[in-house]
């Protein structure tokens, strides 16, 4: 079983759920941008929920399918053709060999997920298969795709079949406009007055300079950081500090200018101040925002963000019990 | 130094800085937490991050709540209070090209982006550390020992903070604006750090010269690359040794044909010895790479 890629899309590369464990040696985290998405396109397949998809940013791949396959499509709002004939999202169904899969343009969010039944079968790297760019690590030829391109396929398993859907409820939706909860922390306090109250109070821009690496933002104030003599090692300018590392979903606001949210294939550390971090059950969502969406960012304390957290795991649960059948 | 300061990253990290500026004592506490919590093996703890002068770990809260993974890295950090601190570690000797062809073809295309576009890198940075030549400069630089402070920003590329008294650091601003290439190897310098680009990409550091070395590599070609893809840790000790370009081009080759290896030593690195006599103990340290 295999898959050939005849049009890679923007930015499609193979992802799971992700290589914990390396950080400290400058290697993220990867995988999916938007777990959740993730796990609803590999449950609908039968696949176990963190295996091996193809992750397809703002532009979805045209595809082959050089055998026949159940698969599933989740993520954001692009409809998925077989043939040219549109297919359902969010429900698995069964291609045939020679069928050829495409997409609409994305109406709503930034990432397509397909899942294949028995998953793509590259060789795991440092225990997962999912695809670290800036390293040339794990996924396929430590690559996004290209034109050409043969995918290997894993067997099916025998839960896989056809018409499996998810509930309305439990997939995603995918607003132009987000609440993005942040615990304030790291180097806040490096903020003056006024910047730390105008960084939640302005409304942000998600600007074209956003990937796996981070998303930064724009059309908020400026923030300034407050005079200081800067310490040894920290560098000249006051957003910097003596390199650290940094947090998944820390912001950092280099200069002042524009925020950046670092994602799962963040860099590993640097020596810009951190002012905040997003609270993990709202990282998925900055996965699906599109350039020119619109975010504000609402100051959350622990409490609130162990509740969300709490929820996130609820609504996961429900996806399995839904979806096990 | 100042009080150790704590903070949440999240729901999944605790950030803590151990001193605001770098310091050989910040980082060495540093790496003393951070190993004596990976000896504890606690439960949902998934990444521990030493750093320069701070430190980086990622939890599950739903294995420990944020509060008691504060209380344990609070608690090890009171009982490893100012013990005399001794780091069982590892001494390599890395060849250098300085002012090599690569690095100076992509200095010159982004001399607008330099604080000084009339001069190169190095001589920029000799002149402002008050160096009277390139050459004194490059003899400074190889001179004392180097820690690796600090692995990331990208896979495997080591932070080096060399092992002399302040006023001998030597100090470089970044380029005024980042560079969007960097040859691969590139012996780099910002702030008070040395670096090893480990891959090609953007960089801000100014550029002295490359390696031969490769030092990350998921192939795993080379015998010093067997055990991991990466090869330096924090704590590693790494000595400059300036070579010429026959030198450079003989070792690449030696690269090439997978029989390239490098000079490691295990030493036991003291704080307190350290403290005592700089560069009597950097000579010291040095020595044991040559066998003596």
């Amino acid at each position: 079983m295999a898959i050939e890629v005849i049009k890679p899309g923007l930015a499609t590369s193979v992802q799971d759920a992700g290589r914990p464990g390396y950080y400290n040696l400058g290697i993220p985290l990867s995988g999916a941008l938007d777990q959740y998405a993730l796990r609803v396109a590999n449950l609908l397949v039968g696949n176990d929920e963190g295996a091996a998809v193809l992750e397809a940013a703002l532009l979805g791949p045209e595809l082959v399918f050089r055998k026949s396959a159940i698969i599933a499509v989740a993520g954001a709002e692009a409809t998925p053709k077989i043939n040219g004939q549109a297919r359902p999202r969010n429900e698995s169904f069964a291609v045939k060999t020679d069928d050829r899969l495409s997409f609409d343009y994305m109406k709503l969010g930034a990432r397509v997920y397909i899942a294949v039944a028995g998953g793509i079968d590259v060789p795991a790297v440092l225990g997962s298969r999912s695809t670290y760019g800036l390293g040339a690590l794990g996924g396929f030829a430590g690559r996004k795709l290209a034109p050409g391109d043969v995918l290997p396929v894993a067997a099916a398993p025998q839960r896989a079949r056809a018409g499996r859907t998810a509930p309305g409820e439990l997939v995603g939706t995918y607003p132009k406009s987000l609440e993005i909860r942040v615990l304030p922390g790291l180097y806040f306090h490096r903020l003056t007055d006024e910047s730390a109250a105008s960084f939640f109070e302005d409304t942000w821009t998600v600007a074209p300079e956003a990937d796996r690496i981070g998303y930064r933002f724009r059309k908020g104030r400026a923030l300034s950081f407050r005079d200081r003599k800067q310490p040894f090692g920290a560098g000249s300018d006051p957003s910097n500090i003596v390199d650290a590392g940094y947090p998944y979903g820390s912001i950092q606001v280099p200069g002042g200018v524009e925020p950046i949210i670092l994602h799962r294939d963040a860099v590993s550390g640097g020596g810009y101040a951190m002012i905040g971090t997003v609270i993990s059950a709202d990282m998925d969502r900055i996965a699906q925002m599109q350039p020119n969406n619109l975010a504000r960012f609402v100051s959350v304390d622990m409490d609130a963000a162990l509740k969300a957290r709490a929820d996130y795991k609820a609504r996961i649960s429900r996806l399995r019990s839904a979806l096990s059948g | 130094m100042s009080a150790v300061r704590y903070s949440f990253g999240g729901d999944e990290h605790i950030f803590v800085e151990i001193d605001e500026e770098m310091s050989l004592e910040a980082f060495f506490k540093g790496m003393a937490i951070c190993g004596a919590l990976q000896k504890r093996r606690v439960a949902g703890v998934s990444e521990i991050c030493p750093a320069n002068a701070s430190y980086l770990i990622r939890f599950d809260p739903d294995v420990i709540r944020p509060d008691a993974m504060l209380r344990t890295l609070q608690n090890i950090e009171a009982e490893i209070g100012a013990a005399d601190l001794e780091l069982p570690t590892r001494i390599v000797e890395i060849p250098v090209l300085y002012n090599d062809p690569w690095t100076r073809e992509t200095l010159m295309r982004f001399r607008e982006r330099h604080q000084d576009p009339g001069s190169t890198d190095i001589e920029y940075a000799a002149r402002i550390n008050g160096y009277k030549s390139v050459d004194a400069f490059v003899a400074a630089h190889s001179g004392a020992p180097w820690f690796v402070s600090m692995v990331g920003f990208v896979a495997g590329l080591p932070f080096l903070f060399q092992m002399v008294d302040r006023a001998k650091q030597i100090e470089v601003p970044k380029y005024l604006r980042p560079r969007t290439d960097t040859p691969k190897l590139t012996v780099g310098h910002g702030g008070c750090f040395g670096c090893i680009y480990s891959v090609r990409g953007a960089g801000g550091y100014q550029m002295f010269g490359i390696t031969p070395v490769p030092i990350y590599d998921p192939a795993q070609k080379l015998p010093y690359l067997k055990d991991f893809m990466v090869f330096f840790r924090p704590g590693d000790i790494v000595k400059w040794k300036p070579i010429s370009r026959e030198e450079y081009d003989r070792d690449v080759k030696a690269v090439e044909a997978g029989t390239f290896n490098l000079t490691i030593r295990p030493v036991t690195f003291s704080l307190k010895s350290f403290l005592k006599d700089p560069s009597g103990y950097s000579r010291q340290l040095v020595e044991v790479l040559h066998g003596h």
